[in-house]
């Protein structure tokens, strides 16, 4: 009985083996919570899928398949087995939700490598996770926003209260705070990642509390649009959102995934990927400044300087003294936040005019 | 030229039988041509879309865990919809229902036994029922209008759930992300073949359901009385059957089976709760309730093709390159195309020529009262 065993597993071997010397592409598959045409989160996952594919040699080397707006429950799970199933040889889940059906699907398909964005978890050495240092850029709009507001108020449309978000909030006040010390942001929670419509309300009802400037955590393009036609300024979200408030775009945090993806699936190729956790920002280009456009020359200058000097690791956007909302210290003259602190960021910074969901 | 829909004195019974087949037909034809339109070979399409999901274990596991969650829904939504009851806050129910039950094992995590899954089942068939008892006794003793009250507490019920998880609920350990701790093993719904995949019990509750409910509305007096009330409220008092009890009793059994299957989705199929637990069930049990021509064994046979639609769609996308736009196009021509069979069933089409004005107007006021 062994012997047969034995040589069934042989074979099995032998045909996985000649399997995998017959394939000379490498399929490369993504799992995205909205559309690809959200012009935010998803868009430019894809569009750094996209770049991949072309700089590491195009349709005949690369094969990249996607699934878009798969729902964070039970779904995620079958989208992600069909894809360790379809001959995958690596798959990017990129939203938290997808946190325990990518780790549980990992520990079926040990051959398949799995990438899951913005998570914590990797239960087993074919799963590992990657986030970029959005807030980084929130500080530079911050250092922007307090520039030109002549009220000292600016709007913010959130998205859901976990960490990433609540950090941006805090980056994007500090940054501002650096310029006039008495600014302050007011918040709306959309509870959605991607709902035009209501990101659009949020937008007129920050607009009509009398905040001069908004800016956003939420993926569509609505809130450019809505600040074009009250014609205040506006900052874009995860992808250069330009086109869409000509006028009114000061810049935009740019999510560059391409840089990471190409790194990624290169490795696969060369059979050296390992687990790892990054948190990468402007310094690796995975977080990109859009060009500085509808502002005073010395605003535009202010906002190159802090990009730089936050690119070349001089400064970090969470050094003390920072005090929290409620008055009470939090970091010294001089302390650099703890990543572990950011990554479970669950209060505001002094200047929040607004209540955290907890 | 003008078209007007006249109702016919008899309906066909062979074509009420074969109508959801007609309509799955005309929807293959449909999606070929939007397949060629895109430029995609339709029999690839259609294969990767309805054949290929069949063809694998696993994916037979995964049809019987999306189907699951629709038939235990749509099911209890024939018994209102029968009993002229528009509950369309299932989706509200099913979320209870999942909280409900997920409560006792977060406030009893050291409860370890056998006794702890049954609970957990119990509690969230009660949970749901109790949240439909809300528009149900609305309904029965202020006369609101349910469709509004049970929508719009689908909304409270995604807020309650919501704020759990990122508040009193939330895992310590998850770093600030909202989401409660995961299930002990004892809390976890059993996989029926983990050898093969990873459907659960569940599928077997749909099933059971299904049958009791198809026994109660087909044989029992309580069925007949469903359906006299839905049909004729006064035909039903003359019967001695109250208007208020039957809309209590559709409600209840509606919320019941509706948290049933929340509860089973949570722990059987995500393991946790957390913010999103639906893509929409009680919203696509609707569709599958009428799909399924408000018959309980009608019903398992359209929510599997509803959940093949998903796998297929899935399938779709990969295989050949669609969007999931395509998809939801998909399971909406299917159900215009049941809507449109069953239209054509109980109406016939008439061509009217123009006509006068002044005879023309009060032959089309009687027309559109005629439909109902």
């Amino acid at each position: 009985m062994r012997k047969v065993l034995l040589a069934l597993t042989a074979s099995a071997a032998m045909l996985v083996a000649t399997g995998a010397m017959a394939q000379d592409k490498t399929k490369a598959c993504f799992i995205y919570v909205g559309p690809i045409g959200d012009f935010g989160w998803s868009y430019q996952h894809h569009q750094g899928a996209l770049e991949m594919q072309e700089k590491l040699g195009g349709e005949d080397k690369v094969e990249i398949a996607y699934l878009e707006s798969v729902p964070e429950g039970a779904d995620a799970e079958r989208a992600i087995e069909r894809f360790a199933r379809s001959g995958c040889d690596i798959v990017f889940t990129t939203s938290f939700g997808y946190m325990d059906a990518t780790n549980k699907v990992a520990g079926k398909f040990a051959d398949v490598k799995f990438e899951h964005a913005t998570g914590f978890k990797r239960e087993h050495p074919n799963v590992a996770t990657y986030n970029s240092k959005f807030h980084e850029g929130r500080y530079v709009q911050g250092v922007i926003a307090a520039s030109l507001s002549k009220k000292g108020v600016a709007g913010y449309i959130a998205s859901f209260p976990i960490p990433e978000v609540v950090m941006g909030i805090n980056a994007f006040v500090l940054g501002a705070q650096s310029v006039n010390p008495d600014f302050k942001v007011k918040v709306v929670w959309a509870n959605t990642w991607f709902d035009p419509g209501k990101e659009a309300d949020a937008a007129k009802v920050l607009i009509d509390q009398g905040v001069d400037i908004v800016t956003q955590h939420t993926d569509s393009t609505a809130p450019m649009q809505v600040a074009a036609e009250r014609g205040i300024k506006a900052f874009g979200q995860a992808s250069d959102m330009i086109k869409f408030g000509p006028e009114t775009q000061l810049t935009s945090i740019i999510d560059d995934w391409g840089p990471y993806y190409i790194e990624r699936v290169k490795a696969v190729m060369d059979g050296t990927w390992e687990q790892h956790d990054v948190w990468h920002g402007m310094a690796e280009g995975h977080v990109v400044m859009a060009p500085y456009t509808n502002m005073p020359d010395e605003v535009k200058k202010a906002a190159e300087d802090t990009e730089a000097k936050i690119k070349s690791g001089a400064f970090d956007p969470f050094t003390g003294p920072i005090m929290k909302q409620d008055g009470s210290e939090w970091l010294k003259e001089g302390e650099v936040a703890e990543e572990g602190v950011l990554l479970g960021m669950n209060f505001y910074v002094k200047g929040v005019d607004d209540k955290l969901p907890q | 030229m003008r078209i007007e829909l006249v109702r016919r004195s008899q309906q066909s019974v062979l074509f009420s039988a074969l109508s959801p087949f007609i309509a799955f037909g005309l929807m293959v034809v449909a999606g070929a041509v939007i397949f060629l339109v895109l430029g995609k070979n339709p029999v690839t399409g259609l294969h990767a879309y309805f054949v290929q999901p069949l063809t694998e274990i696993w994916s037979l596991h995964e049809l019987a865990i999306k189907a699951a969650p629709l038939i235990l829904i749509a099911v209890g939504l024939s018994v209102c919809f029968l009993s002229n009851n528009w509950n369309i806050g299932a989706e509200g129910q099913f979320t209870i229902g999942a909280i409900t039950g997920a409560a006792l094992p977060l406030y009893f995590p050291d409860m370890h036994n056998v006794a702890v899954l049954p609970l957990m089942l119990v509690f969230g068939a009660a949970g749901g029922a109790l949240y439909a008892a809300i528009p149900a006794l609305l309904k029965a003793r202020f006369n609101t209008n349910e469709i509004l009250t049970s929508l719009m507490l689908v909304y409270v019920a995604q807020l309650i759930l919501d704020w759990l998880v990122r508040g009193p609920w939330r895992d310590p350990a998850a770093m600030s992300f909202p989401q409660a701790p995961a299930f002990h093993s004892w809390a976890v719904i059993p996989e029926l073949l983990p050898a093969s995949g990873r459907a659960n019990w569940g599928i077997v509750f749909a099933l059971v359901a299904a049958f009791a409910v198809w026994f109660m509305l087909a044989r029992t007096l309580k069925g007949f009385e469903v359906k006299v009330v839905g049909q004729s409220p006064r035909a039903g008092a003359f019967g001695g059957f109250s208007t208020a009890r039957t809309i209590v009793f559709a409600f209840l059994v509606s919320g019941a089976l509706a948290g049933l299957a929340g509860i089973t989705e949570v722990s059987g199929a995500i393991g946790r709760l957390q913010p999103q637990i639906s893509p929409g069930y009680g919203f696509a049990a609707i569709i599958v309730a009428f799909l399924g021509r408000l018959n309980p064994l009608g019903i398992v046979a359209a929510g599997l093709v509803l959940a093949l639609s998903y796998l297929g769609g899935e399938a779709a996308q990969i295989e050949i390159g669609v969007t999931d736009k395509t998809v939801r196009a998909f399971q909406g021509m299917l159900l215009f195309f049941v809507l449109a069979c069953d239209t054509l069933i109980h109406y016939r089409i008439r061509l009217v020529r123009p006509v006068p004005a002044a005879s023309a107007e009060p032959l089309s006021t009687e027309a559109a009262h005629g439909h109902r």
